[in-house]
């Protein structure tokens, strides 16, 4: 991906997200459960992915939307699982929370906080036995760093030298707790990346919102682990700009996406503030006009195609057909 | 003096008032004690009352070790499929404890979850795992069904000298229904006649006790009377009381948000078939969810999952059932 296709996932990303989001307004009632949203994290998402080939592995968690898209995942069907139809990406069955298209290297979604992080190193000793030099990327948030599964793991994959990057998407919020109300390092004023020395391996701590710098950091640690040299942790500093994810409620209450934590539960209308007055999509935008990379025109062009594609998605979803119910007992085993 | 207050709310001034009786009740979770205007922590300060990093591990374990050590932990695990994080903690450690020691020490200590939130959560956080529970030694299992016997149940949960879980109802969450101001409690293991029948016995817990109610209602149109029961804990599970309506119907109908094999149903089918046998005038009939995890679509959703028309119908198939070449309902 060179930095004009780097800009133009970065965007994609956001038309799905605000679509997604616009959903529970405009369509109530059509997506259900709880959905995460990607959206502050499309410089770290689309960065970390252009660092990768084709034959390299991904996995993340509920949060799951960015990474396919990045992949080059249909958008019309990840849109149609969000909305629960038969044409959807995962026929309906996963939703929102469970993305999976493992044609485009992304293996699976779970729910569970830090249980992809063993099967993401569990994918990287399947391509360490393989040979043929892939890797495999894995993402969580920083509250995932709390889970025994997260030290088992990085102990494990430094231990039998894995080709894997941990990429660790610190937003500073686990849903409504505050990263230093729950996290040693932080409360003593450190990186999470310090977790990485207990592991014996590299730690870096970078601003996620500059996918340059992301690309760059991601791609040294990509090229040390296809190399043998095992593991590491890149803790990405990124900022959701939507809340956790919409409210949670009893069928039959409406759904909505209230605002961000940092509001709603802190009061600090300054921090977020703050992080919009950051979001690295415009943050990009200018950064390649300024710089002469890429003229306005092109840059507008380029919003105007992702709102065609994204308007696409929501038609192509509403019209998808429901599953039919008695599917619900097809793939139980394999 | 009793008033409406909603499920949800009846479970926490269960807590509440538990906390203002013992010192030693603590109260600990992720989604507990974390905003800076946190109820609990201002009435009981924030040496007992904690949030968590997401370390269930830690969380259910340090439950156990504050127990041993005296307290009375409550852990607020917000969703039963979280817990199964700490699945050692939950089934082989504290519930042990008492009986390896010969006695010697007790593990005081309450785990809070929902469960059963078919909303379109998928296939991760809907589940109706109490079966992976009910046959644990040493761990006892609570599904209110009703917002006073959340308040209830929960205190004496409290109260318990072992490990308790604490399964309460997604879907029942808003319910609200009357509950008893001052303090409340329901024994464990006395199961509640909901509604006193005559034909057959139907025993539910947790939503489905209200789907069962509505089933029930729709058959007394049709001339069938239908005694519904809610165990409201299933370890200890109150089989007495099922024993004892089987014995005046003849006839047992049993529904279950949990797949068959792991339902409190079969279990409950089990012990009839065993020890009430020569009370029953017909097969047992079970409406439990189909053998399959929760779809996120609606349509599958719903396909899996008990409704009243499934509970209806399956009652009238005990009731119209023949056994031994005889049609029972005629010759009732
Ligand atoms: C084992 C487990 N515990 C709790 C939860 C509930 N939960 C879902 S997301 C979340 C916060 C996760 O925070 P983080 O890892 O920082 O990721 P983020 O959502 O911020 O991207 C929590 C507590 C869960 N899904 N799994
Ligand atoms: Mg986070």
């Amino acid at each position: 991906m060179d930095r004009t296709a780097m800009y133009r996932a970065m965007v994609r990303i956001r038309e799905f997200e605000e679509r997604v989001k616009r959903t529970f307004a405009e369509h109530p009632g059509v997506i259900r459960g709880h959905t995460h949203l990607a959206d502050g994290a499309e410089a770290s998402i689309v960065g970390s992915i252009a660092a990768i080939r084709p034959g390299d592995h991904v996995m993340a968690t509920y949060r799951c939307h960015g990474y396919p898209i990045a992949l080059g995942s249909d958008t019309t069907a990840m849109m149609a699982e969000i909305y629960g139809r038969a044409n959807g990406l995962c026929g309906g069955y996963g939703g929102s929370m469970h993305l999976a298209d493992p044609e485009r290297g992304f293996l699976g979604t779970s729910g569970i906080v830090g249980q992809s992080i063993p099967q993401a190193t569990g994918a990287a000793y399947a391509a360490q036995v393989r040979g043929a030099g892939d890797v495999v990327l894995c993402f969580f948030g920083d509250g995932a760093s709390k889970q025994g599964a997260f030290h088992e793991s990085l102990n494990i994959a430094s231990l039998w030298k894995l080709p894997i990057v941990f990429v660790m998407e610190n937003n500073s919020y686990s849903v409504s707790v505050r990263v230093e109300q729950e996290d040693a390092n932080a409360a003593a004023g450190e990186p999470l990346a310090t977790k990485a020395v207990a592991y014996s391996m590299p730690g870096v701590t970078i601003d996620g919102g500059d996918p340059d710098l992301v690309h760059t950091t991601v791609a040294e640690a990509v090229a040390r682990a296809r190399a043998g040299e095992g593991p590491t942790l890149v803790e990405s500093l990124v900022y959701r700009l939507s809340a956790h994810g919409n409210s949670i409620a009893p069928p039959g209450v409406p759904l909505h996406y209230p605002e961000h934590e940092a509001v709603t539960v802190f009061g600090d209308v300054a921090e977020y503030e703050a992080a919009l007055r950051g979001d690295p999509v415009p943050r990009f935008r200018g950064a390649l006009v300024t710089s002469g990379a890429l003229d306005a025109a092109t840059a507008d062009a380029i919003a105007a195609e992702a709102a065609d594609e994204m308007q696409r998605a929501v038609d192509g979803a509403l019209a998808g057909p429901d599953p039919d119910p008695a599917d619900a007992l097809r793939f139980v085993v394999a | 003096m009793a008033r409406e207050i909603t499920y949800i709310a009846a479970i926490m001034e269960g807590i509440h008032q538990e906390m203002a009786r013992d010192d030693d009740v603590l109260l600990i979770g992720q989604s507990v004690g974390g905003s800076p205007e946190d109820p609990f922590v201002a009435a009981f300060g924030p040496d007992r009352v904690r949030v968590t990093p997401i370390s269930e591990t830690a969380e259910i374990g340090m439950a156990a070790g504050a127990a041993l050590a005296g307290k009375r932990p409550v852990v607020d695990c917000t969703m039963a499929e979280f817990l199964l994080v700490a699945m050692d903690q939950v089934v082989n450690e504290a519930n042990r404890f008492h009986y390896m020691s010969g006695g010697r020490v007790t593990a005081p200590l309450v785990l809070k979850a929902g469960y059963g939130f078919t909303a379109g959560w998928a296939g991760q956080h809907t589940g109706s795992i109490y079966g992976m529970f009910m046959g644990v030694p040493g761990l006892k299992v609570a599904l209110p069904s009703t917002p006073a016997d959340a308040k209830g149940l929960m205190a004496t949960a409290i109260r318990d000298d072992n490990p308790v879980l604490f399964l309460h109802h997604y879907l029942l969450t808003l319910e609200a229904g009357d509950v008893p101001e001052g303090e409340h409690l329901v024994p464990f293991g006395q199961a509640a006649v909901v509604r006193p029948g005559h034909d057959v016995t139907l025993v539910a817990t947790g939503w489905t006790v209200h789907r069962a109610l509505e089933a029930a209602e729709e058959l007394a149109a049709e001339g069938v009377s239908v005694e519904v029961i809610d165990p409201r804990t299933i370890a200890p599970l109150d089989v007495d009381t099922i024993l004892a309506s089987v014995e005046r119907t003849g006839r047992l109908a049993l529904v279950d948000q949990a797949t068959k094999h792991a339902s409190v149903s079969a279990i409950i089918a089990a012990e009839v078939a065993e020890a009430g046998f020569a009370s029953l005038r017909a097969p047992i009939v079970q409406v439990t969810a189909l053998d399959a995890p929760i779809a996120y679509a609606k349509p599958m959703e719903d396909f899996v999952l008990p409704d009243v028309g499934k509970i209806v119908a399956g009652v009238r198939r005990v009731v119209d059932a023949t056994v031994s070449g005889h049609n029972t309902a005629a010759a009732r």
